[in-house]
């Protein structure tokens, strides 16, 4: 399906399918996969209209979970609205902490010291390990695996869980990073856990793959479905696993070059078909990827200061201006852009969230596919509601 | 990739423009934004999506920023002679801004690695001239985050595709993002009232609140 | 042979399933809450206010409200008292005379913990606090959120040194300038003392003799 400036109405008509003697073979029938649902990931909706089996219209129906974050980040400090980010993408609290500070840390012109921003590496590679994770456990219980697979997933979720509240206090909703740096330091104890977990997390991948990566069960439900192709892929504003699916080298990490990234030896995995199969079998060497660049980190992470002196923490009030700053978070790329006016609470506070743009395409992918396969697609388009809905 | 002024200086041999700035951003690690104006909107980011230099195929970040009307005050220095003698005065201009909507596009490109090149297009006043041509033909990534704007600020996008409330339910009266929202009143009772909530309370429990004021907690 | 992928992916389930009652690896579900996990040493809960010795007496908190600003929330609410009280240094200092958190609107980020400059607000672990009234019983007052020093120092060992150090610091400064303002004191005494003996002050002093060696002893009691 092209996008160019002659995209199809929105609103078009559909109709059921007619038999040999013109004849339309039966109704449309019009279901709410509503916010109640267990596979929906959040309290998402799905209004399709079904020919049979098979999806003819789409509309994705979300806010259910709007917060208006944007407001609540213009009337209080820079400060307290990093607890709000950890609640946005709630599965990789610490990435959104990330981005945020990357911005602010921009904005204000603050030098994040050697050592923070190691440790910034390191929790960004741990959560995306962690969502990867726990995604595939999703991704293959949407396809009716009845939770054994995501039981082993959030296994060994707990294990990098544990982590992060032993350094920060707290299993989810992080709050760790601060502008000019990170909170609290991380000791000798935190690095020989945290190097445990990731030289054993390889072995868990083995495991874990032997009995999904050529299952015929999910070879026969993720190949060939959901297919997006690569132009499309880039005008509809996809970005992370998703995009590198379809066929395009992009990740921010290797065209940005924020923070230390560009010290690091890895691979970034581009697939072939743009399919579901495709999708799964990206983030799982993205996996393997980020164990090496973890154990790179680990192994040189450098002695110092944490936090940039010149940073405060209150009274902070950046000079008149704006930027924007992104990430590539593990569902693709977030972005926050700021405005500031001087004074101690921004002017704009703008979050650019992958979950909700990479949901554009929910249609095109669904459209001639079974409504089975339309949860499947939506599991592996990998949406956090706290995202989309801000 | 190239300076926002030979970008500037191609569009202008390129299209028939009335009205291209370069804005400056007083943060020296953000980047400047070209402001165009709404009726050569579309034409600017076509030529901007197509041109074979910037191939700026990605667009990454749609925003809206509510402007309302305020009085903006500079100061500048200016030289004067006083009695034969040149001195430097400080003097406070005010100058009146009329409000307005705007939407800054954040572009990248994909195929060539480079960017950002920002663009703003800026509605007439926040009342009746708030129409923006919709670039969602050109970038199918707009679709949504365009919605969004027309669903928290009050912006009509002309060629979009499919214009309705995203986040809010269909029904919503009222543009919450806009800076003079008033949000409606659906207190609910708070043990730990601050500021307006506190004004809230004393208009809904005003008995409760007196009484917590006047006990007089003895050491 | 189709299928061989899918019985192989059984077999690796079928390991953990009848491993789990082998190996207590491989058995990782906890029966909570007759088995609890010990939780890790950093955890945060809630909010508590520390106190030395009494509970009245010794709190340390002096009402300078800076977590009530600082709190996203804004789920703190302080009262400053009408009296003073002398804190740990000595020094004469307002107390609150409420100070309510509401744990319901609280979701322990831990700013105030942060922004607080006398070490008196720490994060609480207690997480079992769940009943059944939505507003009273969430609704933490003084009495329930001032805990010893004691129990802050069971909780988290080390952010409870640093902040008794960070106190002892403090104290040893307040106490080290008390005792240079009495050194000076009694040093001014003998000088002004001195000078009395030396120079008995004239009967009329004239006007313009006014520049006297020593600052003229006011202050002398």
């Amino acid at each position: 399906m092209s996008a160019t400036a002659e995209m199809p109405p929105k609103n078009f008509e559909v109709k059921p399918k007619l038999d040999a003697s013109g004849q339309p073979m039966g109704e449309l029938l019009e279901v709410s996969m509503g916010p109640h649902h267990p596979s929906t990931h959040g309290v998402f909706r799905m209004d399709v209209v079904l020919d049979g089996e098979e999806v003819v219209k789409l509309k994705p129906v979300f806010g259910y979970l709007h917060r208006n974050h944007e407001k609540i980040g213009e009337n209080i400090s820079y400060l307290s609205t990093m607890p709000y980010t950890d609640r946005l993408d709630y599965f990789c609290s610490m990435t959104n902490n990330w981005a945020y500070a990357l911005t602010i840390d921009r904005l204000a012109g603050l030098a994040v010291p050697e050592r923070a921003e190691y440790i910034r590496v390191i929790m960004a590679e741990l959560t995306r390990l962690q969502n990867h994770t726990c995604l595939i456990g999703f991704f293959v219980q949407d396809m009716g695996a009845l939770g054994t697979p995501m039981m082993y997933a959030f296994r060994e979720r707990e294990k990098i869980l544990d982590l992060f509240e032993s350094v920060s206090g707290a299993r989810m909703m992080c709050n760790y990073m601060r502008f000019g740096g990170v909170r609290v330091d991380v000791n000798d104890a935190w690095l020989a856990q945290a190097k445990k977990v990731t030289n054993e997390y390889g072995k868990f991948l083995d495991e874990f793959e032997g009995f999904l990566s050529q299952n015929e069960i999910l070879l026969a439900r993720t190949q060939g479905v959901g297919v997006i192709p690569k132009a499309l892929a880039v005008n509809a504003s996809i970005t992370g696993p998703m995009l590198r699916a379809a066929g395009v080298n992009y990740d921010l990490r290797k065209v940005d070059k924020y923070g230390i990234y560009s010290r690091f030896d890895f691979r970034v995995p581009v697939g072939e078909h743009g399919d579901l199969y495709d999708r799964y079998m990206v983030r799982v060497l993205e996996m393997r990827e980020s164990i090496k660049i973890l154990q790179q980190a680990l192994r040189d992470i450098p002695a110092g200061p944490f936090m940039d002196p010149k940073a405060k923490l209150r009274g902070f009030r950046p000079k008149p201006g704006e930027v924007y700053g992104r990430i590539e978070g593990p569902k693709g790329e977030l972005g926050f852009y700021v405005i500031s006016d001087g004074s101690p609470n921004p002017y704009r506070y703008r979050i650019r969230p992958p979950s909700f743009i990479n949901l554009t395409i929910l249609e095109d992918m669904c459209l001639g596919h079974k409504i089975a396969d339309a949860v499947v697609i939506l599991g592996s388009v990998d949406i956090v509601l706290g995202e989309v809905d801000r | 990739m190239e300076t926002l002024e030979q970008i500037k200086a191609r569009l202008e041999i390129a299209l028939p423009i009335t009205r291209l700035d370069i804005l400056p951003n007083e943060c020296p690690a953000g980047e400047r934004s070209l402001v165009v104006n709404a009726a050569d909107g579309f034409a600017v980011a076509k030529f901007l999506r197509d041109d074979a230099q910037l191939k700026l195929d990605y667009c990454s970040n749609v925003t809206g920023i509510d402007w309302p009307q305020a009085t903006i005050k500079t100061k500048i220095k200016r030289k004067v002679s006083v009695e034969g003698v040149e001195k430097e005065i400080e003097e406070t201009i005010e100058t009146l801004r009329s409000g307005h909507l705007e939407v800054v596009y954040h572009l990248y490109s994909m195929e060539l690695k480079h960017g950002p090149v920002v663009l703003r297009l800026r509605t007439g006043n926040r009342t009746d001239h708030t129409r923006l041509p919709s670039l969602t033909p050109l970038w199918r990534g707009a679709e949504f985050q365009e919605r969004e704007i027309f669903d928290l600020y009050g912006v009509i996008f002309d060629g979009h595709p499919d214009l309705r409330r995203i986040l809010m339910w269909d029904g919503f009266a009222g543009y919450p993002m806009r800076r003079d929202y008033v949000a409606p009143d659906d207190f609910e009772y708070e043990p730990t009232p601050h500021d307006k909530v506190l004004e809230q309370a004393k208009k809904h429990y005003p008995a409760e609140v007196k009484a917590e004021a006047k006990t007089e907690v003895k050491p | 042979m189709l299928g061989e992928q899918i019985i192989k992916g059984m077999a690796i389930t079928a390991k953990n399933f009848f491993g789990s009652y082998v190996s207590k690896e491989r058995l990782t579900t906890v029966q909570y809450p007759e088995e609890r996990l010990p939780q890790q040493g950093n955890t945060r809960q809630f909010p508590m206010l520390v106190f030395d010795g009494d509970p009245e007496k010794g709190l340390r908190c002096v009402a300078c409200t800076i977590c009530e600003k600082e709190c996203p929330p804004q789920c703190i609410y302080i009262v400053k008292s009408k009296d003073k009280k002398p804190d740990y240094k000595g020094q004469p200092q307002l107390y609150p005379a409420i100070f309510d958190i509401d744990i319901s609107v609280c979701m322990s980020c831990s700013i105030c913990v942060e922004v607080c400059p006398f070490e008196s607000i720490k994060m609480n672990t207690e997480f079992e606090l769940s009943t059944d009234d939505r507003f009273g019983a969430l609704l933490l007052h003084k009495n329930d959120l001032a805990k010893s020093n004691e129990y802050y120092q069971k909780l988290h060992p080390d952010d409870a040194k640093e902040s008794d150090a960070a106190l002892a610091v403090e104290k040893a400064k307040a106490e080290a300038k008390v005792k240079a303002a009495a050194e000076a004191k009694v040093a001014a005494e003998a000088k002004a003392k001195a000078a009395a003996v030396a120079a008995p002050a004239p009967a009329t002093p004239t006007p313009t003799t006014t520049s006297s060696a020593t600052p003229p002893p006011a202050v002398a009691k």
